[in-house]
């Protein structure tokens, strides 16, 4: 199959996709309503896969086409009540518009995909309801038929055009009824009347030009009426105001069964014609004009000449206001406004246009762009004295703010566009689980960024289906409980502090904590003995590790183990946290809380060692200034890690320096601590750093793949002065510092590069521990990295063991073989790793623990009787050993 | 060896560490001369930083590190070569951007086997030149740090 033109076909899988978002929904409505089946629906869901049907046809997609027929044809019934909506019906109509969505996906090779199946149960569908009718409905529905080929609407266009006209003609008809309904009120204002001249005259003009013989017809008749009763020949009564509206409800079913291209719901307009036009003869007994063109040429000149009369006399105008046109009333009625929003029910949408998703973006790049231009003019202007200069900053500002404001919501989507699936995907489970769900929704407008929305997705469905088939009981279960059989899965979405909360509740069983207990000691994510220290609440969060399903067996639906640590994941992965909440018996409360946008954020600015870091606001709770004397007396320890007393409440710290890898900051300047107080998964802890500068909006950007695997950063930014500043990810930063402390060796924090230090601290020593009770001082000059690295790498060589480092065999050294009285610890799965440099050959030294590095001149250690020295450092005895005669040593041994 | 077709005709050339270095001209976007860098913390060694390429935000490798040629003592600012990616542009740092130059069949030869492995794997090939050698550099492969 080829396609001259694939952009077309592009076109019409999108449209058609969009055509049938909201079929399924409607289809699941109809379900069980019976007689009382709503015929609004059913003309939606007909309308939809008619348009495809005969798009598909157009472009010679003849599987998509016989199958849309069909499910056309069971439409066309169910809309006639000729059948029931059973659960059948309703049943062979999802699956249907299942297979068009599917052919629609593979548009290409839709022609060869078999469809026999769908369009047998159709049938069947068509048959059983065919022989259990009578020979009457037979007779009618031939009558129907025939009826519908003689008036096949031979109008030959393009679609666009025919949309224009289409979008014309409704804008018109609209205008128009407002106007009659206003004239029938107040009768003299000739400026609505010529309004509702002009209207008429453009639909009569427009349907002369798309071929559009009866409706020209019908408005043509109108038009003379009311050229009458704008020349004064005729006065405008009740009767003709309703004649006239009428005639606007014949115009609006003509231009719909256009839209649709179904002659059989065109109305005949000859009745009317024959009203409008006996109106006409009845007062006033003019003789219409021939032509539409002629009345208009002879209203032109009629309208000039009373203009020129107007302006000879004023005072004859205000006299013949109610039968001439005065010039304002002219010059207004041009001025008309576009198509009244009040209220119309049109299905062609006006007041919208489709845009490509990519121009989106590019305008939401352009818009990022020009707000951080804005921010430099801003810093510029605000260092100059130019008035001028800073008036222009100003306006610029506000109105690249506001630019910005509507250009995000050009990006906005209803989150129900991500639940419309739902309705189905529950009615589909819970057949399968024999289950009876029902779901609710709450919030569906509740707007948010396409992107976002396109991320959450995914999760949501995981979260849905979990619901169903995990938090809710079987009927027997629920009711032997207590509770109705039917279950109820609640989805809530609201905006909160800018942020969108989406709720997903059911009134199941709630979690089984011993369960998870069982399950999370059985896969070994915990001991028994851990899992017994758990709060509930730290028990209900286990579900989110990865490997964690409780499921006894995997079943169609979910439980297989892939599910909510990659939920998890996913939503934490643009900016968002999830919580869950359960109580036995009761039921489970999900919520999900995600940005707005991700585009453009407000950002806290901090510095921390010359480097300027951006905090998304998102994360911030509160900002603390620990000032003077006090400040480091209020900086209390536990077990090596800084906490500080937060209104009673001890608040974790963190140095960001120490999560950057950077050295301290020298004592004299840590009179004023800076801590930020940052929210990450419901947590809180205080982030230490230089200086906090302001806030900014920043514009996000991502990092290029070589850095992604840095879980501290969530992206880059460019600054006001153009240069970039790196956003920092509260969540990474806590589970960096989480890994650290949790490895026992909270000090690693403070591994410095050292490499990259330089020879500035030659007076540094690194205390670490070997054992239980030996304390060592390595110079730092003498250190060139400090690494981790996985026992399991290291292997042996000749007589040695040596580890793949960088390129190189670099072989291992275990200070514990030579400081043999030490306690040996057992053997931990990452080595603490001194890597030292020697002649451009590396070694690596193992150690223990890592506890601190301290300011400590190494030629200040007293010089004992043996080559070992030792001092007090931190209230420990320390020896100082030299790396390079230790490496001598073991070079000889070996 | 594969066969001339599959390397580029011109390569753009540069210098680190005194020896010449090329790359398919196509690859590259721009050459630009330094720019201040913003410095990652926790990055691989190679990460110089991140640059604002008019209005875009690049990351610049430094080829020094990344091929492993000695540090040298040089005031000299490196110069950025930006390569276009699928992931975006990137920002090799070298030391000194030479001329285009156009490789001929009978220049080129495959690297020599007693080269280092994991430098080796980043080169496709060597073309001899007059006055000295020139190593056409996978920039795939130099650009995968991980």
């Amino acid at each position: 199959m080829t396609f001259d033109d694939l952009d077309l076909l592009k076109e019409f899988v999108v449209e058609s996709q969009e055509h049938l978002s909201d079929v399924e929904e409607k289809l699941l409505a109809m379900e069980g309503q019976g007689e009382a089946i709503d015929v609004a629906a059913v003309n939606t869901v007909f309308r939809a896969v008619h348009s495809i049907k005969g798009a598909a046809g157009f472009m010679g997609l003849g599987t998509l086409e016989r199958l849309a027929h069909r499910e056309e044809e069971v439409l066309n019934k169910l809309r006639a009540k000729e059948i029931r909506p059973t659960s059948d019906v309703i049943n062979a109509l999802l699956r249907a518009t299942d297979r068009i969505k599917f052919l629609l996906d593979s548009i290409e090779t839709s022609n060869d995909i078999d469809i026999s199946d769908q369009l047998t149960i159709l049938e069947e569908i068509l048959v059983a309801h065919e022989s259990g009718t009578s020979a009457i409905l037979e007779l009618s529905k031939e009558v129907v038929t025939e009826k519908v080929s003689e008036k096949k609407l031979d109008i030959q266009l393009s679609s666009e055009a025919l949309r224009e006209f289409l979008e014309e003609c409704i804008e018109n008809v609209d205008q128009l009824e407002q106007d009659l309904l206003a004239i029938e009120e107040t009768t003299d204002d000739d400026r609505v009347l010529n309004r509702i001249f002009r209207s008429m005259h453009t639909i009569k003009g427009s349907s002369g030009f798309v071929g559009y013989s009866s409706l020209e017809n019908l408005t043509h008749a109108a038009e003379d009426l009311l050229v009458l009763v704008r020349d004064g020949k005729l006065q405008f009564t009740q009767r003709m105001g309703h004649i006239l509206l009428q005639c606007v409800d014949a115009v609006r079913t003509m231009i719909r069964a256009l839209e649709l291209n179904d002659a059989s719901l065109a109305t005949d307009p000859a009745n009317i014609i024959s009203e409008l036009q006996s109106l006409k003869t009845a007062d006033g007994g003019n003789i219409p004009h021939p032509q539409g063109i002629l009345s208009k040429k002879s209203t032109a000149s009629e309208e000039k000449a009373s203009r020129a009369e107007s302006l000879n006399s004023p005072s004859t105008q205000t006299e013949t206001v109610q039968s001439s046109t005065g010039p304002a009333s002219v010059k207004s009625g041009a001025n008309t406004e576009g198509p009244s929003k009040g209220g119309n029910e049109s299905n062609l949408q006006e007041s919208s246009i489709r845009v490509d998703v990519s121009i989106l973006d590019k305008l939401m790049t352009c818009v990022g762009e020009l707000v951080l231009a804005r921010n430099q003019i801003l810093q510029h202007s605000n260092r100059t004295s130019d008035n001028g200069l800073q008036a222009s900053a100003q306006r610029l500002n506000i109105i690249t703010s506001e630019l910005q404001e509507h250009v995000m919501k050009t990006r906005m989507q209803p989150i129900g566009n991500a639940w419309n699936k739902f309705p189905r995907l529950v009615r589909d489970l819970a057949v399968i689980c024999e289950k009876q769900v029902r779901i609710e929704m709450e919030g569906k407008e509740t707007e948010l960024d396409k992107t976002i929305i396109e991320a959450v997705k995914d999760p949501l469905t995981h979260l849905v289906r979990n619901t169903v088939d995990h938090g809710i009981e079987l009927p027997q279960v629920r009711v032997k409980n207590g509770k109705p059989a039917e279950g109820c899965l609640y989805l809530r979405a609201y905006h909160e502090g800018g942020l969108v909360n989406i709720e997903i509740a059911d009134d199941g069983a709630g979690l089984n904590l011993e369960k998870i207990r069982a399950k999370a000691v059985e896969k070994g994510l915990f001991s028994a003995d851990e899992v017994a220290q758990l709060s509930e609440r730290e028990v209900s969060q286990i579900i989110f590790m990865p490997g964690f399903s409780t499921a006894d067996k995997v079943s169609n639906v979910s439980g297989r183990g892939v599910g909510m640590d990659v939920v998890k994941t996913n939503i934490e992965r643009i900016g968002g946290t999830i919580d869950l909440q359960s109580e036995r018996g009761k039921g489970t409360t999900i919520r999900v809380k995600i940005p707005l946008t991700l585009a453009i954020i407000p950002a806290l600015i901090v510095s921390c060692d010359n480097n300027r870091f951006a905090i998304p606001q998102v994360n911030l709770l509160e900002l603390l200034r620990l000032e003077g004397e006090q400040a480091s007396q209020k900086i209390e320890w536990i077990n090596g890690t800084p906490v500080y007393r937060l209104r009673g409440r001890i608040l974790p710290l963190i140095d960001l320096r120490s999560i950057l890898r950077k050295p301290k900051q020298c004592v004299e300047n840590q009179s004023d601590i800076n801590i930020i107080v940052l929210r990450s998964e419901e947590r809180q802890f205080g982030l230490v750093v230089d200086k906090i500068n302001d806030t900014e909006e920043i514009v996000v950007k991502p990092l290029s793949s070589q850095l992604k695997n840095l879980q501290i950063y969530s992206g880059a930014t460019i600054m006001g002065d153009g240069k970039v500043a790196l956003i920092l990810d509260v969540n990474g930063i806590a589970a960096d510092a989480n890994a650290s402390s949790k490895e026992g060796t909270r000090q690693a924090l403070e591994m410095v590069n050292l490499s990259q230090q330089g020879n500035t601290d030659s007076n540094s020593l690194l205390v670490i521990s070997l054992g239980v009770r030996r304390k060592l001082a390595i110079p730092i000059a003498q250190v060139a990295r400090l690494e981790k690295l996985p026992a399991s790498h290291v292997e042996i060589a000749g007589e040695s063991e040596v580890v793949q480092y960088r390129g190189d065999i670099m072989p291992i050294i275990r200070l514990q073989h030579i400081f043999h009285d030490c306690i040996h610890l057992e053997e931990p799965d990452l080595l603490n790793v001194v890597v030292h440099n020697q002649g451009g050959r590396n070694f690596g030294v193992v150690i223990d623990k890592i506890i601190d590095v301290v300011d400590c001149d190494p030629d200040s250690f007293p010089t004992g009787q043996s080559e070992r020295r030792s001092a007090v450092i931190n209230g420990a005895v320390t020896d100082l050993i030299d790396l390079p005669s230790i490496i001598a040593q073991t070079l000889v041994r070996v | 060896m594969k066969s001339l077709a599959t390397f580029p005709r011109q390569v753009c050339t540069f210098y680190v560490g005194g020896q010449a270095f090329g790359i398919d001209v196509q690859t590259v976007q721009e050459v630009v001369r330094s720019l201040e860098m913003t410095e990652v913390p926790l990055a691989t060694e190679c990460v110089q930083g991140l640059i604002n390429l008019r209005g875009q935000i690049v990351t610049a490798v430094d080829l020094r590190v990344r091929l492993r040629i000695a540090p040298e003592d040089s005031d000299r600012l490196p110069m950025h070569v930006v390569i276009r990616t699928v992931d975006g542009p990137l920002s090799l740092l070298v030391d000194r951007v030479g001329d285009v130059h156009e490789i001929t069949e009978d220049q080129m030869e495959s690297p020599p086997d007693t080269l280092d492995l994991s430098f080796k794997g980043m080169i496709t090939a060597t073309v001899k030149r007059d006055h000295d050698l020139l190593l056409i550099l996978d920039i795939d492969k130099v650009i995968q740090l991980n």
